[in-house]
């Protein structure tokens, strides 16, 4: 069934873009978009909500980027921008790119090899101007150097061979900055090489970017300009759209229900649902006695019915899956057949929590003596409510889960102290490669590994699975690692969510890419038919 | 006279002072400061940037100096600048106030013009069919939720023009302008209006029984001369306090319709700051809010004096 629904999703998005691609562009007019919030900075090296990259990824361009009118990001999508063309060394260890000659910045100062240096330097750490946080060091932690060979020329020194990181820098998260900024200037009025010059950024308010008309790429972009308003409140959003105030909703935020709504009032509306690559998964927190015990989690694994999480949660819009997205939009997800023999993902829910209740009653829990234990999670709905269905599964096998609803703001801080002893988080994957989920999620001493999850043997198997050239060989290797993440209960996946973004029907050439939601809003090819 | 108006003013400055204290204190005693919600955003924490940032930010210092270094940037008029958006604290706030006072101002001039007329009628055609559905009307302002209402209206604009008032760029025409403020200050007014209304309704009633409202009518004056020459006036003290008390709910209290109807003023803005523990932003704006609700209260103070003789300010 889901099969067929993302076949028709396919053939939808096919045919809309052969719609548009028969309608001749027009140049003109201000695209408006409605944005969800207030992003913490104009600067996207410093953030991991796509909250920063949808109004500002089209400030700036990188190096190489995923092809923005091509649904799936692949390696085989991979496009240059600022690179004119790359090459490996013969040992992998080098990637050199040329670089594009005269392309400027937006203050009218040229772009250099120079300036890619400086941005990944930056990231990486090393220069006396500092980011304020950066989220995404340990994606370049295999760089060794970066060196630059005159003014269009630059190659990334690495310790080992590592194909993926093409994919990094393709990734919307990887914007080329200039050397003669401070990263407080990227954070406020940033500067960039891309299709729209910075104009204004008024706090949950507005952005407005407007068109740059020394834009390397030719004849583009065809908008003048595009007005982000920021709107916090949903209905009011929604509304918006519907009575044509708002040329494109934020995307993937239009949950089911409301989609209802759209389609029925807004029929000139064009939906595209897909997977935003966010997962729902339970956090243990290892060190804590009883869930030191790999028993325990196995048994709290085994009671997890995902099936009630999609149909509750997300009417059945949501797909099951490892920690790679699933497919066919995911291009490294296991299959449902592989999934079935994972704990906890068979389908027979009962014989799994009659499981795992004999593994807790052996543990000498029982229905007159319940482990007693706090969910804690965001005090954000998306969380919230998960965690409501979760401490409901929980109670088959003894445990007795109280909500621990955490401010927002302390969040992150309060995993980072491990004060915690199960909660329920989502994780966002920038990039539909395993190095980064890996990496990123799972290796031991990364930030973002909120779990502090940290197994030596398998952080070998990243290493092997990341200098594999082969895809296929990469593949199963992949599989192997992630069937061994989700059967060691290092982090296990509850549900892979899926919305819909929606367009107004003057606003042609945008593209839902389906297996990443922080990648696809350069916004170049995006023209208005008034 | 001149000594009330020294005793107030002093007042007035020991109630900011306490206000100042309080915010100050109440800021810092909830969990998570601003660079705990940096870091919310990126996802993760690193202690050495955190405390690497708190130090730039000066929240490493004691809460004293903190407080000290506030009060006294506020007194040379330095605001301090906002740790969000790294602009000066006034380049934030200043061009929200016209659109708050705008909002506000006339939401308050709807909830008069309607809730008073509507108050004397209602009072003086007491029981009768017209008197029951105006309160009824008044019934439903206090007990619909403003949200609720808000949306409710949205959705009727929607429905019925294929548009819809709400904030999204700055307004480009005057119609448009208006409208912007008229449909968000009409929701509000609506419910202020009702208070209004029930309170004129039941102070009229009472001053319509006084002997000297029956003399003036036995004196063959107008009813209209006599409704609201001699009895509105009289019956205007609590009605002018309740209204004081609403202006003083408007100055900052609008976040509901703010965020309904995504109006970029003070209310929405204060509550985001508080959310990102933008500490100079929260605290300069509710001196702010503080200063226009003392302010107001003092103006109603001496109103009571121009609307009754009997009462001298200072007497």
């Amino acid at each position: 069934m889901k099969r067929w629904l993302s076949l028709s999703l396919a053939t939808a998005i096919l045919a809309t873009a052969a719609a548009a691609g028969a309608q001749t562009p027009k140049q003109g007019g201000i695209m408006r978009a409605w944005q969800r919030d207030s992003p913490g900075s104009a600067s996207i090296h410093e953030e991991a909500t796509y909250s920063t990259n949808f109004p500002f990824m089209g400030v700036f361009s990188n190096l190489v980027i995923y092809k923005q009118d091509v649904a799936q990001n692949s390696m085989d999508s991979i496009v240059p921008e600022l690179a004119a063309s790359w090459q490996w060394s013969a040992d992998n260890k080098d990637l050199t790119f040329k670089t594009r000659p005269g392309v400027k910045w937006h203050d009218g100062k040229p772009f250099t090899a120079n300036d890619v240096k400086c941005t990944f330097d930056k990231v990486r750490d090393l220069t006396q101007d500092k980011f304020r946080k950066n989220p995404r060091k340990a994606w370049f932690s295999t760089v060794r150097d970066i060196t630059v060979q005159g003014d269009n020329e630059v190659t990334f020194h690495l310790e080992r061979p590592q194909p993926a990181l093409l994919a990094l820098l393709a990734s919307g998260y990887a914007p080329i900055y200039p050397c003669h900024t401070s990263a407080q200037v990227q954070r406020t009025a940033p500067i960039g090489t891309g299709p729209f010059k910075f104009v204004s950024f008024k706090q949950n308010e507005s952005i407005t970017l407007a068109r740059n008309p020394d834009y390397w790429k030719p004849g583009r972009p065809y908008l003048d300009g595009i007005e982000y308003t920021i709107v916090t409140n949903r209905s009011t959003a929604v509304l918006g759209f519907i009575a044509g105030k708002f040329d494109m909703t934020f995307p993937l935020e239009i949950t089911p229900p409301i989609l209802r709504d759209i389609k029925a009032q807004a029929p000139g509306a064009q939906c595209f649902t897909a997977p935003l690559n966010v997962s729902t998964n339970l956090i243990v927190n290892r060190d804590k006695p009883p869930f030191d015990n790999a028993d325990v989690r196995r048994a709290m694994a085994l009671t997890m019915d995902r099936k009630a999480f999609v149909d509750i949660l997300s009417e059945g819009e949501a797909d099951i899956g490892g920690t790679m997205l699933p497919g066919p939009e995911g291009v490294w997800g296991m299959s449902k057949e592989m999934l079935a023999t994972m704990t906890g993902y068979g389908p027979d829910i009962a014989a799994n929590r009659a499981q795992a209740r004999k593994i807790m009653a052996d543990l000498g829990y029982g229905p007159n003596k319940m482990l007693k234990v706090k969910i804690s999670t965001r005090n954000i709905a998306t969380y919230r409510d998960p965690a409501v269905i979760l401490i409901d599964h929980l109670k088959e096998i003894f445990i007795e889960g109280e909500l621990d609803v955490v401010e927002t703001s302390v969040w992150f801080a309060k995993l980072a102290r491990k004060d915690y002893a199960v909660g329920l988080n989502l994780t966002g994957n920038a990039v539909d490669d395993p190095d980064q989920a890996f990496y990123e999620n799972y290796s031991c001493g990364s930030e973002r590994n909120v779990t502090g999850y940290c197994n030596k043997e398998l952080e070998k198997a990243f290493d092997a699975q990341s200098q594999e050239t082969d895809p296929a060989k990469r593949k199963a290797m992949v599989w192997e690692i992630d069937r061994k993440l989700q059967n060691d209960v290092a982090r296990p996946i509850i549900l892979h969510d899926r919305k819909a973004t929606c367009t107004g029907p003057a606003l042609k050439g945008y593209t839902q890419m389906v297996n990443s939601v922080y990648n696809g809003y350069r916004f170049d090819e995006l023209w208005l038919n008034r | 006279m001149g000594a009330y108006l020294v005793r107030r003013f002093g007042l007035m400055l020991l109630t900011l002072f306490g206000i100042s204290l309080i915010i100050f204190v109440l800021l810092r005693l909830v969990p998570g400061n601003i660079v705990d919600i940096l870091f919310d955003s990126a996802g993760m924490v690193n202690p050495a940037d955190k405390a690497r940032i708190e130090q730039e930010l000066g929240l490493d210092r004691s809460l004293p100096m903190q407080y000290a270094a506030w009060i006294g940037g506020m007194v040379q008029g330095d605001l301090g600048f906002s740790y969000v958006s790294e602009k000066s604290a006034w380049a934030e706030i200043g061009p929200r106030i016209p659109v708050s006072a705008r909002l506000a101002g006339t939401a308050l001039l709807f909830a008069i013009a309607i809730g008073v007329p509507l108050g004397v009628i209602s009072a003086v055609r007491q029981n009768s069919a017209l008197d029951y559905a105006l309160r009824v009307m008044s019934l439903s302002g206090l007990s619909v939720p403003s949200f609720w209402l808000g949306l409710l209206v949205l959705m009727a604009f929607v429905a019925l023009f294929g548009a819809m008032p709400i904030y999204t760029q700055e307004s480009r025409t005057w119609t448009e302008a208006i409208l912007l403020v008229l449909v968000p200050a009409a929701t509000v007014g609506f419910r202020s209006s009702a208070l209004i209304m029930r309170l004129t309704r039941s102070a009229m009633l009472e001053v319509l029984r006084q002997d000297y409202i029956r003399t003036a009518h036995a004196k063959g004056a107008y009813p209209r001369a006599v409704n609201y020459r001699h009895a509105l006036r009289n019956a205007m003290l609590p009605v002018v306090t309740v209204i004081g008390m609403e202006a003083a709910f408007l100055a900052g209290g609008l976040i509901v319709t703010e965020t309904v109807f995504n109006i970029p003023g003070l209310a929405r803005f204060l509550v985001e700051s508080i959310r990102n523990r933008d500490y100079p932003i929260v605290q300069n704006l509710v001196m702010l809010i503080a200063f226009l609700v003392v302010t107001i209260n003092f103006v109603v103070d001496l109103m009571y004096a121009a609307l009754d003789p009997r009462i001298r300010v200072g007497g």
